[in-house]
């Protein structure tokens, strides 16, 4: 059965490749990381990667993609394949594009399920007239399968339970039908949300409400630059990171979404307008929320040791409490723009991560669509589970270090060799510039050739001595272990399928030659 | 605010809102390109 999919318009395309990179990295991750490296110094850096790095991997994997789905593929195991038929080696690097789509995806859909839940709690009121301790320590107990918050017996299984239902139904309706239309429908509506929450923050003042800053003290700490520390390697690294992190490069759910676009249709464009939407939704609106509101109640000392721990704690444990504090109805408009924003970034992102795996299953093995979206919600079931049962134990920080960080930065420094140095610029650039609606700085065939390759690399010799001391960490939680034994035969039986795939394609090739 | 943290905020936040609105400007108002109408348009490279 042929793969016969495709967009339903451009926009809609655009909208939903900006959905697949924004995700909730956009605003607890970024804010954190800034205030972590330098502040607002952190901007040059970071816009810098997005510049060297970003920027070319968004035009490599847009081509890559076109390239491939031209050719009748739409993951990367086979796109890859297209790209050196001559080398094995390829497709089997390739199964990172699904690989890592599934094992993020599993750990993904229970991080959405907590906007979900939370969402649901600030409908219900249940943060109100609770104290800051009371709203943190909700985040504990609902973690814990063994307490409720709400007298639903095992609360974080059923809400990841309804997400992943979700996902999966709205992956059945196929890419027009439904993971076009939720991002025509969830990305303005995120962008709509984050414009409100932003001005709350922005214009909230001291002695309001109990606040004890303007919101813009916590803009000024935020955005003051420390020049000094854009020499330092860690920051750059940051930077690296995060660019990574919030355009879903290195992932190959660009590829897919892009081998569904038409051959003779513009990517240079494309790509930019949805690279650029991503970072207006991290720099503008994600650096205006949750800083500026966290240190107008708490104060600059008090949330950077918060931030110590990351984004997550300062969304789900002091926000939600610091909406109270605007009064009962305002909490609950802030409470549904805030977790409602994070749900439509997570979704939009998750359903990018079903689709390489579908299309891979379709295109090989001739899968119907529907069939290919509940194996998909299946898989994510099992591979899924350890991550709710064992959040406490670090399943989900292992699923997150080794698939959602390592594999990202392996994938993407295969990929700019092969698509640079195997596939070649001559044609590489060509297949960037094919039905450009825009001229590429010709300085980028430079840039893709040279810079970006040694800029990956370089994130990626970084990172070493963080994997080594992964690898030979003692102690760990038997769960943790088993995490990673998962995470490997997962790796090992996607291997498996692309053989069985590249000679089932062989052998339909000599009867068809016979 | 500090006139660095304010010059840094503008700048950073003003040149991505208008790139962002320049590109999906473009994008808007690209012309929409012909569907393939022949055998050779549609034939691979």
């Amino acid at each position: 059965m042929a793969n016969t999919e495709s967009w339903g318009s451009r926009v809609g395309l655009i909208l939903a490749m900006a959905g697949n990179a924004v995700g909730l990295g956009n605003f607890l991750r970024f804010p954190v990381q800034a205030i972590q490296n330098g502040g607002g110094a952190f901007i040059i850096p970071y816009l810098v990667c997005f510049l060297l790095m970003g920027i070319p991997l968004l035009w490599v994997e847009w081509s890559m993609g076109r390239f491939g789905g031209r050719k009748g593929n739409h993951s990367t195991p086979f796109i890859l394949h297209e790209m050196d038929p001559k080398r094995a080696l390829w497709k089997y690097i390739g199964v990172f594009g699904i690989f890592t789509n599934i094992a993020v995806a599993a750990y993904y859909c229970y991080l959405e399920s907590w906007t979900l839940s939370y969402l649901w709690h600030s409908i219900a009121g249940t943060f109100n007239g609770q104290t800051a301790d009371q709203v943190a320590g909700f985040f504990g107990n609902y973690v814990d399968i063994n307490t409720s918050t709400t007298g639903i017996p095992f609360e974080p299984i059923v809400f990841w339970l309804i997400c992943l239902l979700l996902n999966t139904w709205i992956l059945a309706k196929g890419l027009s039908g439904g993971v076009e239309k939720v991002a025509k429908v969830g990305m303005p509506l995120l962008i709509l949300f984050g414009i409100f929450l932003a001005i709350m923050a922005v214009t909230l003042k001291s002695g309001d409400h109990g606040a004890v800053n303007d919101g813009t003290v916590g803009l000024n700490f935020l955005w003051t630059p420390d020049y000094s520390s854009i020499w330092t390697a860690k920051v750059w690294l940051a930077a690296a990171g995060q660019i990574f992190f919030t355009l879903s490069v290195g992932m190959g759910s660009i590829q897919c979404y892009a081998s569904y676009v038409k051959k003779k249709d513009d990517i240079a464009l494309n790509a930019m307008s949805a690279g650029w939407m991503n970072e207006f939704v991290e720099v503008v609106l994600g650096a205006s929320i949750i800083i500026p509101i966290s240190i107008g109640y708490l104060g600059i000392d008090r949330v950077v040791e918060m931030t110590q721990s990351g984004g997550l704690g300062l969304g789900f444990k002091t926000l939600p409490y610091l909406f109270t504090q605007w009064g009962p109805t305002l909490a609950m408009i802030a409470g549904v723009c805030w977790f409602g924003l994070l749900f439509f970034a997570g979704i939009t992102s998750s359903l990018a991560m079903g689709t390489p795996v579908m299309g891979f299953l379709k295109d090989e093995f001739g899968w119907k669509h529907k069939n290919a979206a509940w194996f998909f919600g299946l898989i994510i079931l099992v591979l899924g589970l350890p991550c709710v049962l064992y959040f406490k134990e670090g399943v989900f920080d292992e699923y997150d270090y080794w698939a959602g960080t390592v594999g990202l930065v392996v994938f993407a420094l295969f990929e700019i060799i092969l698509f640079a140095w195997v596939f070649g610029m001559d044609k590489g650039w060509k297949e960037i510039n094919a039905g450009a609606d825009i001229k590429v700085p010709t300085i980028f065939r430079f840039i893709i050739k040279y810079v970006t390759p040694l800029f990956i690399g370089g994130v990626f010799v970084a990172s070493l001595p963080g994997i080594w001391e992964k690898i030979t960490a003692t102690g760990l939680p038997w769960q943790v272990h088993a995490a990673r034994v998962l995470l490997l035969l997962m790796f090992a039986t996607t291997c498996w399928f692309v053989r069985v795939a590249y000679m089932k394609r062989k052998a339909n090739l000599k009867n068809w030659t016979k | 605010m500090n006139s660095s943290a304010l010059t840094l905020m503008v700048f950073a936040m003003g040149t991505v809102t208008l790139l962002t609105g320049y590109f999906f400007y473009r994008v808007l108002t690209a012309k929409p390109k012909p569907e393939p109408d022949s055998y050779t348009d549609d034939d691979e490279d």
